[in-house]
């Protein structure tokens, strides 16, 4: 897994690819916690386009950064989730309770 | 080396004839059993030998019999505990607790076993053959 971070003023966008497993997941979770509970930015944004796979680690470290951005306050956001992606949280029944769009610019518009 | 069994078992399962959702889902699978043997019975250690079996098998069905994957992981890490392995009700929104889901929502049987101080996990998918169109 790859993961690069693009800050803006209020938005810090995380484009990440590959895949998130057992081995990865801690690094996802680490950078997600960081931003959201340290740094405190008021929307983090979430680029899956490019990840392959995704395990129950994987999502787990997403549930943790939605519980985290709910404790202080910030949007949490994912968009470009592909079929792989999809189906698994739809698998974990947790589709729903994410924040999801489409495109980049339907996730960071006012 | 999760990847590595990840992508071998891409290919098996897409010549085996599964349609890409399916292949998807084995590969899901086995992903997470693997994931919970190295977490639950190795304690996280991620030098342990797993022994991993991929065997087609015929499956007697009423008159027929139907084809399928057969998959068999056999560790010698602690015991499984069975209520560890039941997972989370998933209305309840945490971290963890998911893979024992996906394992079984994604095969068509999950048995568990142990015997001479080793843990044996069984994973059955039917292979259900996509209808061969007319005149092709």
């Amino acid at each position: 897994m790859q993961i690069a971070a693009r800050h803006f003023d209020t938005t810090t966008i995380f484009d990440i690819s590959g895949d998130i497993d057992l081995a990865t997941s801690p690094v996802l979770r680490k950078a997600l916690l960081h931003e959201l509970r340290e740094l405190k930015m008021p929307r983090v944004v979430l680029n899956l386009g490019a990840v392959r796979y995704i395990d129950s680690s994987g999502v787990a470290s997403l549930v943790e950064g939605l519980k985290a951005s709910r404790d202080v306050g910030s949007r949490f956001i994912l968009f470009g989730l592909n079929k792989t992606v999809r189906e698994v949280l739809q698998l974990s029944k947790l589709l729903k309770i994410f924040e999801i769009y489409e495109s980049e610019e339907q996730s960071v518009a006012p | 080396m999760l990847c590595v069994v990840r992508n071998a078992l891409g290919e098996l399962t897409a010549k085996l004839g599964f349609s890409e959702a399916e292949c998807r889902a084995v590969v899901l699978a086995v992903d997470e059993a693997l994931t919970n043997i190295i977490r639950h019975a190795y304690l996280g250690d991620h030098e342990q030998f797993i022994e991993a079996s991929f065997r087609r098998i015929h499956l007697p069905r009423d008159d027929k019999s139907e084809d399928a994957l057969e998959i068999v992981l056999e560790d010698s890490g602690v015991t499984a505990n069975p209520e560890k392995m039941c997972g989370r009700a998933l209305e309840d929104v945490k971290p963890g607790g998911l893979g024992m889901h996906f394992i079984r929502q994604s095969m068509d049987t999950v048995e568990f076993t142990r015997s001479n101080g080793r843990n044996q996990l069984r994973m059955v998918k039917i292979l259900h053959r996509q209808t061969a169109q007319k005149g092709s």
